[in-house]
């Protein structure tokens, strides 16, 4: 079989003389940066044209305080290891910016106290909140469906869930999670002991299924288009109207193999919607976490899903508070 | 540039990402993983995952660290009681002569096997309390039998000699004392403090958790119970926070290191409060715990004084034998699970040293003043 159509990686690009500079853009809009360009590596992986880039007021502001975020928390960091670059480098994995202590409750703490924790909390949510206003926007400026905006709100939604909802619903700045790449894993480990057991919150367990699915359908779609694209496969959407040789093999295959088979709109609807599901059930899992439920596991045991296992020793062991006095 | 130099370039590019990542994938798994075989021991029910992971290579190599020492040969009685035989026998009157030498010969090969009887005695005068560290092994004696007589919950029969700690060294291998701050190169000022972590924390199988988890739980009484085991719903009756969960969580790490057991040896992680299905080695762990805690508290900080005339153990020995008695905040080191385990589930594999020492038992527990030594 020829190696032309062992189409793992990128091996054709198409680009006019110039770049393309975009259609028009609508009155009161900013002008692009730049005039684009052609980087052959890109071409191996993603489209070749470089540029130009869409700015505006909502990406510089966004960037700004995204920037502002980023170099409250890396001062931070950096501070507390005496300003050394080389430890800087070297804990960078341990190092964080804590929120305040949950003494602090939600009144606003001193800065050494959560104070810059909830500045750069202020500052990067704004970041992220205009840039989802920008994906909005120029979705629309494009005659563009909002498709991209909605399923990164929904990302944002479980973010908000965690460092600010979750955190004014519980009273607390000091639910909320630290920035730091151990720490706040370490805060993860130690928010689903506090809460008996993570797993048996059933929303987390929606979650997982739909970011387990999404992997799945992500690899069962691309696999699919690369396999039929040396018959047309990769014009996926017009085959959803005018289907021809790929998409029948495509389709007959996944009959073949599991008896049913999405069509080339409809698996773009399935993984959407998995990849949206995601944050949206993540994100009620844990804002029940604390003001509704406080023990998972007991909350597993009571509707019935949780096993009961025998004690470990005949009798079972008694909490030693209760018998030993204190 | 032409086609072919491209494909060129970005090939190189790519085998030589490829080579490089290669190599660092070998190194990183070489240097972090534990090859196999290990022996899992089940240790729960079917169905749990509760089971003790040994590595037997690390299990053969720790094996000298929990060796008992050559028992001290047992002597007869010379019917005169120590009281008697010497002069200011404090804590060991009722003990037989000759069974106080034995214990003499003892301690010295426990605790000070380099030094020898003159890190504790004055050559000129044995009876004398001239040398701080006499007075200390006398408290030290009675706390021997008080932990072995009221802390049986935790110790059992197997109970506790000198050189549980000690192992040939006047002061224990594992010990701790509060932090510095500066030290811990943390901040100052206005920045951001880091809360007692998020660094390399070694009390904390270097995750970036709590690095001090003994003050508060070994040393204080804070709180070490995070989850809500009465009910499953909020009802605003448990205000522990994840912070303080961290916290828990670092003492667990360092249960775990010290017993060289992993978490299932006492908890179900199905739900670690819960105590129903949890081991009775948690019960004996939380014993221990509170046992801890008393020896701080009740043995060690009351000779703080001691130790900070003589931070770096008697004069007398000489500036070689110099070991520091206290921390970085002028505390003394203190004991914590470490001390006595050593990374065994039991110290010593649980050899019954006790039993070969019945002098031990016979330490008088009454008053002994503690200034008498200072000088």
């Amino acid at each position: 079989m020829p190696l032309e159509y062992q189409n793992i990686f990128t091996r054709v690009q198409v680009h006019g003389p110039a770049p393309n500079p975009g259609v028009p853009l609508p009155a009161g809009d900013e002008a692009r940066l730049g005039k684009g360009t052609f980087v052959h590596l890109f071409g191996r992986f993603g489209e070749a044209q470089l540029g130009p880039i869409y700015l505006g007021r909502l990406g510089l502001l966004s960037i700004v305080c995204g920037l502002i975020a980023i170099v409250i928390i890396g001062l931070n960091m950096w501070a507390s290891v005496n300003w050394d670059p080389i430890q800087f480098v070297r804990q960078f994995f341990w190092l964080a910016l804590e929120p305040p202590p949950p003494h602090y409750g939600l009144r606003i703490p001193p800065l050494q106290d959560g104070g810059w924790w909830l500045m750069a909390g202020f500052f990067l949510t704004a970041s992220i909140l205009l840039w989802w206003l920008r994906t909005y926007r120029r979705a629309r400026a494009l005659g563009m469906g909002t498709h991209v905006a909605w399923a990164f709100a929904s990302a944002i939604w479980l973010y908000l869930v965690l460092g600010f909802i979750r955190p004014v619903m519980m009273g607390s700045w000091g639910e909320a999670v630290p920035f730091g790449i151990f720490p706040h894993l370490d805060w993860t480990a130690a928010f689903s002991i506090r809460y008996g057991n993570l797993f048996y919150n059933p929303f987390h367990a929606l979650s997982i299924v739909f970011l387990y699915g999404s992997t799945l359908l992500f690899a069962m779609h691309g696999a699919t288009v690369l396999a039929v694209s040396r018959y047309g496969g990769e014009r996926e959407l017009d085959q959803t109207i005018d289907r021809g040789t790929a998409y029948e093999r495509a389709a007959l295959f996944w009959r073949w193999c599991m008896g049913f088979n999405a069509t080339s709109e409809s698996i773009h609807r399935w993984a959407w919607w998995f990849a949206v599901l995601t944050p949206l059930t993540g994100g009620i899992g844990i804002l029940l976490t604390g003001t509704v439920v406080d023990n998972w596991y007991l909350w597993a045991v009571k509707h019935g899903f949780a096993p009961m296992y025998d004690p470990v020793v005949p009798g079972g062991v008694v909490d030693p508070l209760l018998t030993a006095g204190r | 540039m032409s086609k072919k130099k491209d494909f060129d370039l970005v090939s190189t590019v790519g085998w030589t990402a490829t080579a490089v990542l290669g190599v660092a994938a070998a190194f990183y798994l070489a240097s972090t993983f534990e090859r196999p075989p290990v022996t899992a021991i089940q240790w729960g029910n079917r169905g749990t995952a509760m089971e003790l992971v040994y590595n037997p290579r690390t299990v053969a190599r720790e094996l000298p660290r929990h060796a008992v020492p050559a028992k001290e040969e047992e002597v007869d009685k010379s019917g005169i009681p120590s009281r008697e035989a010497y002069q200011n026998v404090q804590v060991l009157g009722d003990l037989d002569s000759a069974e106080f030498l034995r214990l003499m010969n003892a301690i010295t090969a426990w605790v000070s096997p380099q030094q020898g009887c003159t890190y504790c005695h004055n050559p000129e005068n044995m009876a004398e309390d001239s040398v701080y560290t006499k007075i200390v092994t006398r408290k030290m004696l009675q706390m021997t039998r008080v932990i072995n007589e009221s802390w049986q919950a935790h110790v059992g029969q197997t109970g506790v000699t000198c050189w549980t700690c000690h192992r040939g060294q006047p002061v224990p291998a594992y010990v701790w004392a509060m932090e510095s701050p500066e030290a811990g190169r943390r901040t100052r000022g206005l920045m951001s403090s880091a809360a007692g972590q998020n660094t390399v924390s070694t009390a904390a199988g270097l995750s970036s958790l709590p690095t001090d988890p003994f003050t508060p739980f070994l040393l204080e009484d804070k709180q070490i119970r995070v989850t809500t085991t009465w009910t499953p719903m909020s009802v605003g009756d448990n205000r522990m926070s994840i912070k303080q969960t961290e916290w828990t969580y670092a003492l667990m790490f360092h249960f775990s290191a010290a017993t060289g057991a992993n978490c299932t040896f006492c908890h179900n992680s199905q739900n670690f409060g819960k105590w129903e299905g949890s081991t009775p080695q948690r019960v004996t762990a939380w014993h221990g715990i509170a046992m801890t805690r008393a020896i701080n508290n009740d043995w060690i900080v009351p000779l703080t004084p001691l130790w900070q005339e003589n931070p770096k153990g008697p004069p007398e020995a000489g500036a070689a034998a110099s070991l520091a008695r206290l921390g970085p905040m002028g505390d003394a080191v203190k004991v914590n699970c470490m001390t006595c385990h050593q990374g065994a589930h039991k110290p010593l594999l649980g050899a019954r040293m006790l039993a070969d020492y019945p002098e031990l038992n016979a330490v008088s527990l009454s008053l002994i003043p503690l200034r008498a030594a200072m000088r």
